[in-house]
């Protein structure tokens, strides 16, 4: 962004100003997560940085809260993040079925209603939590499902489709169809066009409202909070009474864990867009 | 003309126009099929719950079936004086079945709410019902209105009649701090007591505020964004997906330890000497906590739309704008600005619906001054059990964030809404 020579001073000065926002808020966004690093190998019990730590002392820092994470005895992380892989996978595969059908549907021409639909299909995401979470646990109470890992990935699919619906509508939306067409002409049936045309063209559409599904099932804890009993118990539970009550550095050694699990996924995410952008010819 | 020209015909005979509308029915159907899975199960796991919601905020059945006589007789009555003998006889009965199935408690607990002094009053006239005091030959009006003094007050059989609906809008009038009076009218509750008021207009303030922040914070970034070369603008944008995709919680808790009295936040305030060492501000289980968190945690979804807007503004529109005498300023605010209002529009929509019934961060930096609706909603499912009135509450902020989601889908339509 350099400034042409004749930039008058004003315009100069107002330039430097706008790029020190900038910065400000990219520190303010960014900054935050990274206190989180240091401070889980703090070999002290409190949650600020020690003397130790501003003068570098290799003492000040060590894995103790990453030991405890692993093999504390009164920690329960062990069962909480089996939960969460268990209850964010069934959830996502669920997600990612019912809403890619459903994406072909509402990318459908003929497709009826398709305005009220979508907006029933992508509620979920826009009613506040806590709502969605009173009216599951209601159901799920009457039919029994409260306090089982079924309930939970069910209401888990619930808020994860919206996501898989979205991204694949995108991926669909410049979607050549004469390429089913041609397989159709070719003698294929629908459910092999599928298999072998289709699907190949809008799996990373897929896969990435499959992360999403993922990420907002394995980051959820209102609903969580009112399904799980002693048993579901997931990190972001775990995380939430750790918060709450005793604020221990463990946690922040879960939370760098899960930033760096968050990081992968940024990664996966973005690669999945460009190959995406590429596969239907949008160049940038 | 129509009629003029030959109809057309397919090559099994069928006119083009039948055979075709045939063909798009059953292209209908098949693309309802595919939506159908999801939409049967959200309106089965999701949208049925919601309306029980409803139902359960409105019921007040519990009485009705109570006292099935008793309202019957009511109906003659016109609750002015105390009401006639039949009334009593069959209040009488109708408790009597209630000591037998020994749910008489409930009724008195009740009725307490409706009026305050009617539980001790039930505990008497129950333990004349159990020791068979009462002589059912003679009128059981004049025995029962010896019991206590308060059943021959008529303010308490007005309060019996109250509770007959089977539908009330209490836990409404109750979630904007109004209650139904004695005589049916709706009255306010007292001034140092209107708790729920306080909630909403916060809840409304705190939305408003941290969608305000974002868009002055999320517009500058997301020019820089759109503006930069590819090679730079990807690094930076880093910056806003990572905190996107990163755990709510963690964020919370980085927030928690910057804040806190001893944090990195007050230690550098320390050092600038903005403030003493020992007058460290509270930033932390507050407003200014909830502001902060908040705004971090929402930016993204401020920058991701207008983000998405602002790549495709052609930079020679503003150059155009420059040759033709425009000032930077001018050139930026008649021709770029508006042409971002669509991004405007989408980010603060989402922030505000989203804002509006956060619930996580309040609840863990926002202490007593930070706490919104959501929160509130959560005390009552969690510990007084009043799931009538938390459902109450929550449909009544459901209805405001639904009017803002049609707002939005009028102007943005949902199905443009883009993530990442």
């Amino acid at each position: 962004m350099a400034l042409p020579s004749y930039t008058e001073t004003r315009y100069r000065i107002w330039h430097y100003i706008y790029i020190a926002i900038c910065t400000f808020v990219f520190f303010f966004l960014i900054a935050p997560l990274f206190v989180i690093f240091p401070l889980s190998f703090n070999a002290e019990e409190f949650l600020v940085f020690s003397e130790g730590m501003k003068n570098l002392d290799p003492d000040a820092f060590s894995l103790r809260w990453y030991k405890d994470m692993i093999y504390g005895t009164k920690n329960p992380w062990g069962l909480a993040a089996k939960n969460s892989f268990i209850i964010a996978i069934f959830a996502t595969i669920g997600s990612i079925i019912l809403g890619t059908l459903a994406a072909l549907g509402l990318s459908s021409r003929h497709m009826p209603y398709k305005g009220i639909i979508m907006a029933t299909l992508i509620s979920p995401m826009i009613v506040p939590l806590i709502i969605s979470g009173v009216a599951i646990f209601f159901f799920m109470a009457k039919v029994g499902l409260a306090a089982t890992h079924t309930g939970i990935v069910l209401a888990h699919i619930i808020l994860g489709t919206p996501f898989v619906v979205i991204t694949v509508t995108a991926t669909l939306s410049g979607f050549d169809h004469s390429v089913t067409r041609a397989a159709a002409s070719l003698g294929s049936n629908p459910i092999n066009t599928f298999m072998k045309v289709t699907l190949p063209l809008i799996l990373p559409g897929v896969i990435s409202g499959g992360l999403f599904a993922f990420v907002t099932s394995f980051d959820e804890v209102v609903v969580v909070l009112f399904l799980a009993g002693l048993e579901n118990t997931t990190i972001p539970i775990q995380m939430w009474t750790g918060l709450r009550e005793q604020l221990s550095p463990t946690i922040l050694a879960v939370a760098t864990c899960l930033i760096i699990l968050s990081t992968l996924i940024l990664i996966s995410a973005e690669l999945l867009r460009r190959r995406s952008e590429r596969l239907r010819g949008i160049n940038r | 003309m129509s009629s003029e020209t030959k109809q057309i015909l397919t090559t099994d005979g069928i006119p083009l126009e039948v055979s075709l509308k045939k063909a798009e029915k059953k292209n209908k159907i098949k693309a309802f099929l595919l939506v159908a899975p999801l939409l049967l199960f959200l309106i089965i796991t999701y949208v049925f719950p919601i309306g029980e919601m409803f139902s359960r905020s409105i019921d007040d059945k519990m009485i009705t079936n109570m006292l099935p006589k008793t309202f019957k007789e009511m109906e003659k009555w016109d609750g002015q004086e105390l009401p006639s003998e039949e009334v009593f006889s069959a209040f009488y009965y109708d408790f009597k079945v209630l000591v037998e199935k020994q749910e008489h408690g409930k009724l008195g607990q009740r009725l307490n709410k409706e009026k305050n002094g009617f539980n001790s009053i039930t505990k008497r006239l129950f333990r004349q019902v159990k020791g068979k005091k009462i002589d059912e030959s003679i009128s059981i009006k004049e025995q029962i209105m010896k019991v206590h003094k308060r059943w021959r007050n008529v303010e308490y059989w007005q309060a019996i009649k109250r509770t007959a609906p089977p539908y009330t809008m209490a836990k409404y009038l109750k979630g904007m701090d109004m209650y139904y009076a004695a005589d049916g009218s709706i009255a306010q509750v007292e001034e140092d007591r209107r708790i729920h008021r306080i909630l909403w207009l916060r809840t409304l303030e705190i939305a408003f505020f941290v969608t305000l922040f974002c868009f002055l914070m999320g517009y500058p970034i997301a020019h820089l964004l759109a503006t930069l070369p590819m090679k730079y603008s990807n690094l930076l944008m880093i910056c806003v997906l990572l905190p996107f995709w990163t755990s709510l919680l963690v964020r919370t808790a980085s927030w928690m330890i910057l804040l806190q009295q001893q944090g990195v936040v007050n230690d550098f305030f320390v050092m600038i000497g903005l403030v003493a060492d020992d007058n460290r501000p509270e930033m932390m289980y507050n407003k200014v906590g909830t502001y902060v968190a908040m705004t971090q945690i929402l930016l993204p979804f401020m920058v991701l739309p207008l983000y998405s807007v602002m790549k495709t503004i052609s930079p020679s529109l503003m150059r155009a704008g420059k040759s033709l005498g425009g000032t930077p300023f001018v050139a930026f605010w008649k021709v770029y600005f508006p042409l971002t209002i669509p991004g405007i529009g989408a980010g603060c929509l989402l922030v505000f619906i989203l804002a509006i019934g956060y619930y996580i961060t309040p609840a863990l930096v926002g202490g007593a001054s930070g706490t919104l609706i959501s929160n509130q909603i959560a005390f009552h499912m969690k510990q007084t059990l009043d799931w009538s009135f938390a459902s109450a509450m929550g449909l009544m902020l459901l209805s405001g964030v639904l009017v803002i989601y049609w707002i939005y889908n009028k102007l943005v339509g949902v199905d443009n809404i883009k993530l990442g």
